[in-house]
């Protein structure tokens, strides 16, 4: 009998699981889809700024404007793009005339180192600041952090990523001063408000050791809040990658982004919004796993 | 009230007066360019110095705080709203309803809304006022601004969902709709306040960034976020100091903001 | 005696190291400035973009070359060219002896095989599309492997210097279009980084004492589209020059090092407000009315202040435009032609005349409609938007109220060229051609770039069809006195009727460093590096 409860078990979780995964997948998709049409709907979409050359003659013109016109009707890229997919094409970018396999292969890299650096630093920082805060109680030591992530939050990124050019910094600094402020104040009001409940006053005033009382009890607390921020600050990170490896001249993702952007450059902006959808999922959707398993740990 | 709110207090109310005093303050207004006085130095005549078309900085920066200061909080407001039930309720409710909320969050946050905000300004006529181009603006960001504090309330509200005393409401007969204003969504206010006071100044900015889609506020006018883009010339700014003026208004009213903030939570504690 | 001799040889010795040195000095060396975008392609006959055309100057070998200094033609791979009477066909005698950078020799073969690669119908490139004077196709008579002739169908105004801008490729070469003649080739290309050429071994270049061109061992060109970070680069001295420079850090950079920045004088660039005057625009009737009364537009030119925008825009580093051409195109400029003084009141009674009146400080039209209407510029250009702000003050003193709106450039060019849902734009024309052919399509009706009303079937006006007349003048002369005299009156109808109201030359600010010689800034492009092959850059 426990043998089969515990099959039974087995199989609920996979079915679980297979449920998320299917779920994650129809995400991407449809994320991918979404910003298709949107790129489509806006306006600029089929014209090229090598048109507005005087020396092209008509023909040369018309043959421009023939060339984007295959991108038409937005459903038919999509599928023919899902397909190419499956084989392992991602297409080729109009922008930049290469295939955004390589582009995207070439660029990753970057991207991803200067992200981790970026989300380490600016946690690190976030979590020492906020808990020397909950701890300490000093007034000071409070205005002062609340001073430096408000000056933060209120210089432009654009100014943070000269700044870092102006002083030699590395881009992952620019970037994690950019996510600090926005992560340190979330996490300082929770673990404020996880210091202030009733069992963890008296657990000091019985006088059990900070550390225990930390780890134990005020951070479990809230693990599933900050799991869900970590999940959300990898979103801040990959916003904040764009303006940072712009000026910085970093060649990553951020910087292919802008440019497809401004280019309307379909085939390169699909395929990084997804690649981005999929980061985005794979982070929250592991924030809210573990995050479960702190809840019903707690429970 | 202790020292430092009642300072704070007191920064806040003088912006505001001032703002709504700039045409007395500011005579000249925002517009008008003295051209043979560009780019000066803070003198008697213009306290600021001026820009590099001669208009007024000192005008600029009041008539700045009035669109700023009102639009910025108010679309705060909007995206903390949206936050509260998208992120909050779901949680709450839990399951499906939490699934499908944080799947619909997830794609939000990976989106890219450029495309959304150049199909807005397109939409929109080429000849409106500055002002409703602007207020256009605040309202995007703010119904787009949501997507942090969702995710962090979401498990907030999860988390509450089986703590004890909500158990024991629920005991006691509490019924659901009550349950969840009364009981949980003051518990989530950290959450809220935190996201309300970090989407001040990142909408401030941001309309400044939009003005790249032609959305923002139209030349002449100012706001806070043009006048901080000045500092993006960074090559000179270091000798010409008084162009931090609006940078350090700007922290100080973001940081006064907070201390109001923090009594507000004090309050109802 | 032994002495005396050792202290000659010491002498000498010292003499000699010391030569060498300077010797040593004035050769090598790497040179490094910014590309604003990154280079869209290596090919060069199907360039297009301002990042692939200066890498294209430094690796391509040509058969003449514009001198950029004193704007004449010049021998290059060619010893020789003559054009025909009718401006169809054009011979070149060659230089013998040459090899590709890979040592693939060069001869009429390859001359032949650029050429009818690069006019082939399916590839549509400005490089291309310039010979195309009329249908049919390109021939190609290699008369002996130094002499060749090349026959078009219809004539082609200012052949030979045409031939500039064709970049030699090798038949046979296994490497294709990455052996070059140019001094430089490529050695490593990082996209969205760098672009690293190295000097050519195979060049044929030697300078007047016999030394291999060129000089210099590499150039390193970064792509980095923000300019502060250009200048900031700069300032510290990680690059070595700049080479189109905006006049706000022009003066900066003067005011701390004057003799690092160069103005050299007005560009061939203008910057152009015009208005939309296509009949089936999406805007209301009433403001097309206005458009396309030519009064209007010449009220509207009055009463621009171009001396102020010269002045606060530019710091003075530009001149009020005249015309379509600036004054720096010594040939062709019609200098006949001033710029239109400034005067609002008499913009006012044009405007009054025309049966506007100001009314409680609004302009207003004959039916009463207050006389509002918005320009649309293209964002990032700091320059244009300041010069629309300027405007919209100008225009406000005599009643009318301006909206400036800054778009994207792509939405901006969907508006310009295909809703036609625009009412005033400000825009510039860049690395314009000194050949008024270039801009033929700018000036026929029937074009795509006629861009106030482009793609008329007949010309909708009397004067249009004046002006397509003249340009088909210009286009099938090869006089070139006939061909001036056709194309000034171009220029004297354009500015009596202002399509286009032409604001502001720019002039050509450049940025170089000390350590680099032989330097010489112009107003041609590529501005600072047109003699690359003889630049040195000392103390590295």
């Amino acid at each position: 009998m426990m043998l089969k409860a515990k099959l039974l078990k087995a199989r609920m979780l996979k079915a679980k699981i297979a449920g998320h995964v299917l779920t994650l997948a129809a995400t991407v998709l449809l994320g991918g889809l979404l910003s298709a049409v949107l790129v489509r709907l806006a306006p600029g979409f089929d014209v090229d700024e090598r048109e507005l050359d005087p020396h092209l003659s008509a023909q040369s013109v018309q043959a421009l404007r023939a060339a984007r016109e295959q991108d038409q009707n937005i459903f038919r890229f999509y599928l023919s793009y899902m397909n190419r997919v499956a084989h392992g094409d991602l297409g080729k970018s109009f922008s930049l005339g290469q295939p955004v396999r390589t582009l995207l292969r070439d660029r990753a890299p970057t991207t991803l180192r200067l992200l981790a650096l970026g989300l380490a630093m600016a946690w690190v920082a976030a979590l020492a600041l906020a808990l020397s805060a909950a701890w300490l109680k000093a007034s000071i030591f409070d205005a002062a952090s609340t001073l430096l992530s408000a000056a933060l939050l209120c210089l432009p990124a654009a100014v943070l990523a000269l700044l870092s050019v102006l002083w030699n910094i590395s881009g992952s600094l620019a970037i994690a001063l950019i996510v600090f402020p926005r992560i340190y104040r979330y996490s300082r009001n929770l673990l404020t408000r996880s210091y202030s409940l009733p069992h963890i006053v008296t657990a000091r005033a019985k006088g059990l050791g900070e550390a225990r009382i930390l780890l134990w009890h005020a951070i479990p607390g809230i693990a599933p809040q900050l799991l869900a921020l970590a999940g959300v600050s990898v979103s801040m990170a990959v916003g904040a990658a764009i303006p940072v490896e712009a000026l910085c001249g970093l060649p990553g993702v951020g910087q292919l982004a802008w440019q497809a952007a401004l280019g309307r450059d379909l085939p390169l902006l699909v395929n990084i919004t997804i690649l981005v959808t999929l980061v985005t999922l794979l982070a929250n959707s592991g924030a809210d796993v573990i995050g479960q398993v702190f809840r019903s740990q707690e429970s | 009230m202790n020292l430092w709110q009642k300072l704070a207090s007191a920064l806040l109310a003088g912006v505001l007066c001032a703002a709504a005093t700039a045409s007395w303050l500011a005579p000249r207004g925002y517009a008008g360019q003295d051209r043979e006085a560009i780019s000066e130095p803070p003198s008697r005549a213009h306290w600021l110095g001026t820009d590099e078309l001669g208009r007024d900085r000192f005008a600029r920066v009041l008539y700045g705080t009035r669109i700023s200061l009102l639009l910025a909080p108010a679309a705060a407001l909007l995206s903390t709203l949206m936050a509260a039930v998208i992120g909050g309720l779901a949680g709450y409710l839990g399951g499906t309803w939490a699934r499908m909320a944080m799947a619909v969050t997830d794609l939000f946050l990976s989106l890219p809304w450029l495309f959304l905000l150049i199909t807005a300004r397109a939409l929109m006529p080429l000849n409106v006022s500055p002002l409703f181009s602007v207020v256009v603006t605040f309202l995007l960001l703010g119904l787009l601004g949501w997507t942090t504090a969702a995710r962090v309330l979401c498990a907030s509200a999860a988390s509450l969902r089986s703590a004890d005393f909500v158990r024991q409401a629920r005991a006691v007969g509490v019924s659901g709709q009550r349950l969840f204003w009364i009981h949980v969504l003051p518990n989530l206010k950290p959450v809220l306040f935190a996201q309300f006071w970090i989407s001040i100044p990142v909408f401030i900015l941001s309309e400044a960034n939009l003005g790249i889609l032609g959305l923002g506020v139209a030349e002449p006018m100012p706001s806070w976020g043009s006048l901080l883009k000045e500092l993006e010339g960074l090559v000179s700014v270091g000798e010409e100091p008084w162009k931090f003026v609006p940078l350090a208004l700007l922290v100080l009213v973001v940081m006064s903001f907070q201390s109001l903030l923090a009594r507000q939570e004090e309050m109802t504690a | 005696m032994k002495k005396a001799c050792a202290q000659a040889i010491a002498v000498a010795s010292i003499c000699i190291a010391f030569l060498a040195t300077l010797a040593m000095a004035q050769t090598g060396g790497e040179l490094r400035f910014c590309l604003r975008m990154e280079p869209k392609t290596f090919d060069p006959l199907k360039v297009e973009d301002e990042a692939s055309v200066q890498v294209r100057y430094l690796t391509g070998g040509t058969l003449v070359r514009i001198n950029r200094q004193t704007q004449e033609l010049e021998p290059e791979l060619a010893l020789a060219w003559k054009v025909s009477k009718d401006g169809r066909q054009i011979s070149f005698r060659l230089r013998s002896g040459i090899s590709f950078s890979d040592g693939t020799p060069f001869s009429a073969t390859d001359v032949a095989y650029t050429m009818q690669q690069l006019m082939d119908p399916a590839l549509h490139s400005p490089t291309g599309d310039a010979f195309r004077s009329g249908t049919g196709s390109v021939e190609t008579k290699i008369v002996s492997p130094t002499q060749i002739s090349i026959t078009f169908p219809a004539p082609v105004a200012g052949l030979d210097r045409l031939f500039d801008q064709v970049a030699i490729l090798s038949q046979h070469s296994p490497k294709r279009e990455l052996a070059v003649l140019g001094p430089f080739m490529l050695a490593d290309y990082k996209p969205g980084a760098s672009v690293l050429l190295k000097k050519n071994p195979n060049y044929w270049k030697t300078d007047e004492e016999g030394r291999k061109l060129p000089y210099l061992d590499s150039i390193r060109l970064d792509i980095q589209p923000n300019r502060d970070v250009e200048m900031l680069r700069f300032k510290r001295g990680e690059l070595d020059l700049i080479n189109s420079l905006d006049s706000e850090y022009f003066d900066k950079l003067a005011a701390t090092s004057p003799q690092v920045a160069h103005d050299a004088g007005p560009s061939l660039d203008s910057e152009q407000l015009w208005f939309n005057e296509v009949a089936r625009a999406p805007i209301p009737d009433s403001k097309k009315a206005w458009f396309r009364s030519t009064n209007f537009r010449l009220a509207i030119s009055d009463a621009i202040n171009r001396e102020d925008l010269s002045r606060i825009v530019f710091h003075r580093h530009a001149q009020p435009a005249a015309g379509p051409f600036s004054p720096a195109n010594k040939f062709w400029f019609n200098s006949k032609l001033t710029p239109p003084a400034y005067d609002s009141n008499a913009a006012l009674k044009m405007l009054q005349g025309e049966g506007f009146r100001l009314e409680n400080g609004t302009l207003k039209d004959k039916s009463g409609n207050a006389v509002v209407f918005s320009i649309i510029t293209n964002a990032g250009s700091k320059i244009r938007e300041r010069m629309a702000v300027l405007i919209q003050d100008d225009l406000q003193k005599i009643g009318i109220h301006v909206n400036v709106v800054t778009l994207d450039f792509p939405s901006l060019i969907e508006r310009m060229t295909q809703s036609f849902d625009y009412e005033a734009i400000i825009l510039g024309l860049t690395n314009v051609d000194l050949d008024p052919n270039g801009e033929m399509n700018v000036w026929l009706s029937s074009s795509e770039n006629h861009q106030w009303n482009p793609q008329q079937k007949t010309p909708e006006t009397a004067w249009e069809a004046e002006v397509d007349r003249l340009m088909r003048v210009q286009a099938s002369s090869v006089d070139p006195k006939k061909r001036k005299e056709a194309f000034d009156r171009v220029q004297e109808i354009v500015v009596e009727q202002e399509p286009f109201i032409f604001l502001i030359n720019k002039n050509s600010l450049s940025a170089v460093s000390t350590r680099v010689h032989g330097a010489v800034p112009v107003i041609l492009s590529p501005q600072t590096f047109w003699n690359a092959e003889r630049l040195t850059v000392a103390g590295q």
